[in-house]
């Protein structure tokens, strides 16, 4: 409906409050009304359900299946909105809520369980999932007799603990009594297919049982957590061909890391974001890789193959549609099939020599070290979809307006003789030319936002490419002119080279932006010296920001650097309070939950 | 005439000194400020009074800026050694330093008999300092508003002599220094003790740098015409007696601005050994109390000489010293050059002066200079000295030796047989890309017009001759190219102004001969001229005599009247 037909006899407002929409609207740009029309979407379903979080059903209430999503990224809460979508399509009940929301003593009351959660890092949760991952582990669980549940995992199996939490919420479910209704599914990086088959699978065994439970108890239709964004027409499934405008080496000419300042236009697309989001990008193989791989399969570059229902040539699908760096053992699994090779099929029995073998490898050096003749569309068979690869943005739409920014660390390294890069890294550092397309979507991650209360103060820690959504943070409250104060925590390895935004960095100082920047520069001295030792330096102030309602953020290295800031916090805490170890861990779960302590760590 | 015009506006760095505490600043807290390797505004500029420079690699500068980096700041470091000697164990030190941390890895001899560093990151300043001073050495006043570095004549070969007039500099150069506990407290955490005046120097210092020598005719390697203050030593019998004070020669001037100048020394008369420093203190405090601080393109001595008078300025510090001048005693300057290879003094010591191409001691590929210095450091008895023109002396070999020492320098090519008089005799600023003021290349450009120039000489059939030719990037005066034969002053990329008419003995400054102009301007009325010196000279002309004599460019005897005309 166009505002300009607005009246009261069309719609369900009074003619005061058709003026005053009016008003507004004609205030806004197109992005600004596209979010206003989501956050109303939300506010609506949360105002019919009195309040998003109030999602413990009362006693008696009616049977519905409740989907627990712990996600990361954001790729789970999609699974298991698809899973919501299906189940009301079939008039089932159902109630959708993020497992930071959940009560753990609430799990006594379910009959129906469908947990959906991904797992990143050495086997680890998702933030979301932390606490009740952990409490289905306690004596404090309750009984879950007669309880059906149905697990499904998102993770990457080029990482050793694959589907990890996944496979410990249904072990735990199991032990207390519940009863697994449909296999679990552990998801890949290319998971729409197998997620739809497991979502029908899923549904079809707990349909029966609930209809007839619903039936009895008159139960109807809820629906939880509808996205607080107008969703774009542009997704992971239909990317949006972006001009790559600018491509930036941001670290000196000695540096040994080469990081680059992406700029991408979304001009011509609906793609909103906000600051904590990370941007999907595509990108394409190496020519001369792929050239290579089809020499040493002896497969002809124009052969046809299919992917899916798309026919086309094998180069083009190794190009623009196939992973050819990230490893995995399911591809050396396959590829040994294929190729009968001993060697390989040996490492398919023994899981660590594949471990070993997969992690200085990329996919091509598999293929390399291993030649083979095949039929183009065997070893089409054998290699996962291209997956895009996420990064956090680095830029405010209220400073950049229709573009979005990205700090991206190339991968390099030198392996078997020959150089070796990351498969979107190298692409968008060496490869593409600026002025090209590449095709990006939005991820919205609500786990990494600033604070609502713009006079709520901020500390984070970002080194190296983490300093990436601190950069869109800061540029968002700067056009804000949020009150509140910003401290910057940063590290590299020299000053002189890898100060990532430093003129940036120094303009904010100087203008107040940012009240304080402690940096870290590892290589610069003797003794190397990281952000948690600069936090651990900073411990009295740190602690008077938390005291004073700080939001706390971390970005970045999620294996060490993400450990030891958090333990660096918890010293801060026990040092200036007086808490013990078990106190401290629980000031940070209360800020936590509080939504004050978060992080976006890869 | 003292007075300055009340209404008349102080230049900005009036109000930095008198602002400084005494050279303070808030130098301390950038120190700690870990966001810029910089300095940043008044300390950019009180750092230098304590011998240091901020600068950047401006070939980098562009790139960086486009990687969102700041410049790469660092500092240059000048150090302080009154009359150019250095210890052997003290160049071990220095050495070793600028090995590890600096970013060119070289030592730079430079027209100020002293040492650089090149490229010292923030952090490793105060570390640099400390290292200094555990081998007796410091950065005073070497930069900054106050008497710089004293020079002094090498002269190895009349060691008594030398002696002498060496320990005068010495004692000048003690006498005119900033008496503030800045640098001690600053640098090496020395106890903080408030300052509360600079006899000598004033509260708000010079109005701009100032200048000295001790000079030991006839050798004019020092250039007394580019000093504020020149003591020129009168010997007899071998025996210091006292000195000829030559007051006001500078070089420094501003493109386009007809009131800036190359300026000679005025020749003040003779006085007594035991008047030394009391002369001394009182031209600094007349300038002092006299120079411009509202305009510092007006500030040095040579412009308060032609504002009030020489003779005005003379009486004055008469009348403060407590001291009259007696008529000059005679003296000839003969030559600048140093003379490269073996001397033996009168002592019975051997001295072997090394030729260093534009001062720059690096360990190059086919010639690892540094390497030499050092191993000739690490077996060497006596003392090593800086030279004016950036050359390098080991003095005091004793004759058992010469030959361990002669072998360790021909092996690093710091003894080259292949270098020629016109090699020898040609001088470069530091320039870029360090240099913050050089509009034009200098210290790396040398080699080339070197090789040029060379070609030039042989085609016209005189190989083995040479023209003392000094290339600098901007018109500041470091490379003393104002005093020189063929003199190129950097204008822009690539461009310069050439002078020409300087002669051998440093006491006539060139004259503009062409403007603005790129290499193959300057090469092809070079091609000409040497042409012309070669078939016209007269026996022994210099070029610098031969193009005064022939009229191809006008000879500037009063600078303040010719230079422009």
């Amino acid at each position: 409906m166009l505002l300009g037909q607005l009246n009261a006899l069309a719609s369900p407002l009074s003619q005061e409050q058709v003026q005053k929409l009016q008003g507004l609207v004609a205030e806004l740009n197109p992005i600004q009304q596209a979010w206003v029309s989501g956050y109303l979407a939300a506010n609506a379903n949360s105002a019919a359900l009195g309040g998003v979080t109030a999602a413990v059903p009362s006693a008696g209430e009616a049977a519905a299946l409740t989907i627990l999503y712990g996600s990361q990224t954001g790729n789970a809460k999609g699974v298991a909105t698809k899973l919501k979508e299906q189940a009301e399509s079939r008039g089932l009940a159902v109630k959708l809520v993020s497992m930071a929301d959940y009560k753990p003593t609430a799990l006594k009351k379910e009959k129906f369980l469908s947990v959906v959660v991904s797992t990143y890092g050495e086997g680890e949760p998702p933030e979301d999932a932390e606490t009740l991952h952990e409490f289905l582990a306690t004596k404090k669980a309750p009984k879950l007799d007669g309880v059906k549940v149905a697990v499904i995992g998102l993770g990457d199996s080029s990482y050793e603990f694959f589907c990890q939490t996944a496979k410990d919420f249904e072990q735990r479910l199991n032990k207390l009594g519940a009863e697994t209704v449909y296999q679990r599914a552990d998801l890949d990086v290319d998971y729409d297919d197998e997620a739809a088959t497991w979502i029908t699978g899923a549904l079809d065994a707990f349909e029966p049982d609930l209809k007839a439970q619903q039936s009895a108890t008159g139960g109807q239709v809820v629906s939880f957590g509808a996205p607080a964004i107008a969703a774009s027409q542009y997704t992971k499934q239909n990317p949006f061909a972006a001009e790559l405008s600018t491509v930036q080496k941001i670290t000196g000419r000695d540096s040994t890391k080469d990081v680059r300042h992406v700029e991408i236009s979304l001009e011509g697309s609906d793609i909103t974001y906000t600051p904590g989001d990370s941007l999907g990008v595509y990108f394409l193989n190496d020519e001369a890789l792929v050239d290579e791989v089809l020499t040493l399969t002896q497969i002809d570059a124009a052969s046809k193959v299919k992917i899916a229902d798309e026919e086309l040539s094998v180069r083009d699908a190794l190009i623009e549609k196939l992973e050819l760096t990230q490893s995995y053992p399911g591809f050396v699994e396959k590829y040994a099939i294929a190729t009968g090779t001993p060697e390989l099929l040996k490492l398919v029995e023994d899981k660590a020599a594949m471990r070993e073998y997969i992690e200085p490898r990329q996919i091509f050096d598999v293929i390399r070290q291993n030649p083979a003749k095949l039929e183009a569309q065997t070893l089409v068979d054998c290699l996962r979809k291209l997956q895009a690869r996420l990064y956090s943005i680095a830029s405010s739409q209220a400073e950049v307006e229709d573009e979005v920014h990205l700090t991206i660390g190339l991968v390099e390294f030198e392996a078997f003789g020959s150089e070796h890069l990351g498969g979107c890294s190298g692409y968008l550092a060496r490869r593409a030319e600026e002025g090209c397309k590449v095709k990006v979507y939005s991820e919205h991650n609500d786990n990494f936002r600033l604070p609502a209360n713009d006079d709520t103060p901020v500390i984070m820690v970002g080194p190296g490419t983490g300093i990436a959504p601190f950069r869109a943070f800061l540029q968002e409250r700067d056009a804000r002119e949020a009150a509140g104060k910003n401290w910057l925590f940063f590290g590299n390895p020299h000053f002189t080279q890898d100060f990532l935004y430093q003129v940036e960095i120094q303009g904010y100082l100087k203008s107040g932006l940012l009240s304080k920047v402690d940096v870290a520069f590892s290589r610069d001295q003797a003794e190397k010296v990281y952000v948690q030792d600069k936090l651990r330096q900073n411990s009295q102030a740190v602690f008077e920001w938390l005291e004073a309602g700080a939001h706390f953020y971390i970005c970045g290295d999620a294996n060490r650097m993400a450990k030891d800031v958090h333990q660096a916090l918890l010293d801060i805490i026990k040092e200036n309070s007086g808490k013990n170890d078990e106190d401290a861990e629980q000031y940070l779960k209360d800020l936590r939950s509080a939504n004050r302590y978060q992080k976006d760590v890869y | 005439m003292s007075e300055q015009d009340k209404n008349v506006k102080l230049s900005d760095n009036e109000r930095l000194k008198r602002e400084s505490n005494f050279l303070r600043g808030t130098i301390e807290q950038d120190l700690k400020d870990e966001i810029t390797g910089g300095f940043t505004a008044d300390n950019f500029q009180l750092i230098r009074f304590h011998g240091m420079y901020q600068q950047d690699d401006r070939d980098i500068r562009g790139e960086r800026a486009k990687q969102k980096l700041e410049p790469l700041h660092n500092v240059m470091l000048r150090a302080r050694m009154p009359g150019g000697i250095i210890k052997p164990e003290q160049w071990l030190a220095i050495d070793k330093f600028a090995d590890e941390k600096t970013s060119y890895g070289s030592i730079r001899l430079t027209t100020r008999q002293t040492f650089q560093f090149h490229g010292v990151l923030k952090p490793n300043i105060k570390g640099m300092h400390q290292m200094l001073n555990s081998v007796g050495i410091d950065s005073i006043a070497t930069a900054g508003d106050v008497n710089r570095n004293v020079l002094c004549t090498t002269n190895p070969v009349e060691s008594e002599l030398h002696q002498e007039a060496y320990d005068w500099a010495a004692k000048i150069s003690e006498h005119l220094l900033p008496k503030t506990k800045a640098y001690a407290e600053i640098w090496l955490n020395g106890e903080k003790a408030e300052t509360t005046e600079e006899p000598i120097l004033g509260s708000n210092y010079l109005p701009r740098k100032f200048k000295t020598t001790v000079t030991i005719p006839p050798n004019n390697e020092v250039d007394v015409h580019a000093n504020d203050l020149n003591f020129v030593a009168i010997a007899e019998d071998g025996k210091l007696v006292g000195f000829n004070v030559l007051v006001g020669g500078g070089l420094a001037m501003t493109h386009g601005d007809t009131a800036t100048y190359p300026r000679k020394a005025d020749d003040f008369g003779f006085i007594a050994l035991a008047d030394t420093l009391k002369i001394a203190e009182h031209v600094v405090s007349v300038q002092r109390d006299w120079g411009n601080r509202s305009n510092r393109k007006n500030a040095k001595t040579k412009y308060t000489l032609d504002r009030v008078g020489t003779d005005v300025f003379k009486a004055e510090v008469e009348q403060r010293a407590g001291v009259k001048f007696a008529p000059s005693r005679p003296y000839e300057f003969t030559h600048r050059g140093d003379r490269i290879g073996w001397v033996e003094g009168i002592d019975g010591k051997h001295h072997l002066t090394l030729f260093i191409q534009s001062g720059r001691i690096l360990d190059y590929p086919d010639k690892p200079l540094k390497t030499g210095c050092r191993k000739i450091a690490e077996v060497h008895q006596g003392d090593m000295r800086m030279t004016a023109n950036q050359n390098l002396i080991i003095a005091g070999v004793p004759a058992d030796q010469k030959a361990v020492i002669e072998e360790i320098a021909r092996n690093h090519g710091l003894i080259d047989d292949k270098d020629t008089e016109q090699r020898k005799n040609s001088m470069a600023c530091v320039a870029l890309p360090t240099c913050p003021l050089a509009m034009a290349e200098a210290e790396r450009y040398l080699p080339s017009l070197i090789e040029k120039t060379e070609a030039l000489l042989a085609k016209h059939g005189i190989p083995d001759d040479s023209i003392i030719m000094r290339v600098v990037g901007c018109p500041n005066g470091c490379g003393r190219a104002m005093l020189a034969e063929a003199g190129l002053v950097g204008k822009g990329p690539g461009k310069y102004n050439v002078y020409l008419g300087g002669n051998l003995e440093g006491t006539r400054i060139p004259k503009l001969y062409l403007e603005n102009v790129g290499e193959d301007v300057y090469l092809d009325a070079f091609d000409k001229l040497i042409g012309q010196w070669a078939s016209e000279r007269n026996d022994g002309e210099c070029f610098g005599d031969f193009v005064i004599r022939k009229g191809i460019v006008a000879e500037v005897k009063v600078s303040v009247t010719d230079f422009h005309a």
